[in-house]
């Protein structure tokens, strides 16, 4: 990974975009496992039915991890101090989620120098997903 | 409406261990390509005592305690209506397999919006190591749909 620093960087730069693989139903039977959130409307269509949902879909939070995959190819995780999103539509079965990030602002804070992210997530069918805001340290 | 009677409610604090095999398997549900996140010997190469804990663990961390409490079943909420609104993290000490991580979790606040259609649930956990470092803090609305 090559050193981001914060003199290299400029308001309105984006990042290399993240896209994940499709998000088969196996995949969010894997996620059900790996990540403790055993609520059954992410893999179980009979109870997602009775919940008045047409279908399954993606824990929030398997997008989020993709987001997070966005700020950890761009820099080292310890250099993330904050960050945070809204989700804002539901992410269906069979999606490819593609993030992204665009350096928003610079300041110094706490004796360190940061810069702000605006980060966002949208499926390849377009919809869009989530959107935060992320606040990493640079060198 | 939710008992607003909840708010303010801190739970016990609950111990979990953050566990080689599951960071394994998150990061293959993942798709997780960065060999530091399920590779030992790569973790180790770039610096970390064992394998690290991916930014988002912290809340599966909260999910894997044990919750003795349930307060999202005491309000009388149906898992089925749930929908996550907001989810934030802030960072301290680094997290590795083999720590063992204490979380306490409070409701900061319940409201609705319109006219009751949905409820809120803020929740706010505070998160630390076997050595009583602060490994991070996380705010999680949860969103609960009515009728």
């Amino acid at each position: 990974m090559a050193t981001i620093t914060y003199h290299a960087v400029d308001v309105g730069e984006t990042l290399p975009p993240h896209e994940s693989r499709p998000i088969t139903r196996h995949v969010l039977a894997l996620y059900c496992g790996a990540s403790g959130d055993h609520n059954p409307i992410h893999v179980d269509i009979d109870f997602a039915r009775k919940a008045g949902m047409p279908d399954v879909f993606a824990h929030g939070m398997l997008s989020m991890a993709y987001l997070a995959q966005l700020l950890t190819g761009w820099v080292p995780q310890d250099q993330i101090r904050q960050w945070g999103v809204r989700f804002i539509a539901i992410t269906p079965v069979h999606a490819k989620v593609l993030c992204t990030g665009r350096v928003v602002e610079k300041f110094e804070a706490d004796g360190e120098r940061r810069v702000r992210l605006a980060i966002d997530a949208h499926t390849d069918g377009g919809i869009h997903t989530l959107s935060g805001d992320a606040i990493i340290a640079l060198p | 409406m939710l008992d607003r009677s909840f708010i303010g409610l801190e739970t016990k604090p609950r111990a979990v261990e953050v566990e080689k095999g599951q960071l394994r398997s998150f990061a293959a549900a993942t798709g997780e390509k960065n060999p530091i996140y399920f590779d030992e010997a790569a973790a180790r190469a770039a610096g970390h005592r064992s394998l690290p804990a991916p930014p988002t663990f912290l809340f599966c961390l909260a999910s894997l305690a044990p919750d003795g409490e349930n307060v999202i079943a005491r309000l009388g909420v149906d898992m089925g209506r749930v929908l996550h609104g907001e989810q934030s993290f802030t960072y301290g000490e680094p997290i590795h397999a083999g720590d063992t991580i204490t979380l306490k979790t409070r409701i900061s606040d319940i409201y609705d919006k319109r006219g009751g259609a949905l409820d809120f649930i803020v929740q706010d956990t505070e998160a630390t190591n076997q050595n009583g470092q602060s490994v991070g803090l996380t705010r999680t609305v949860i969103v609960v749909r009515n009728g």
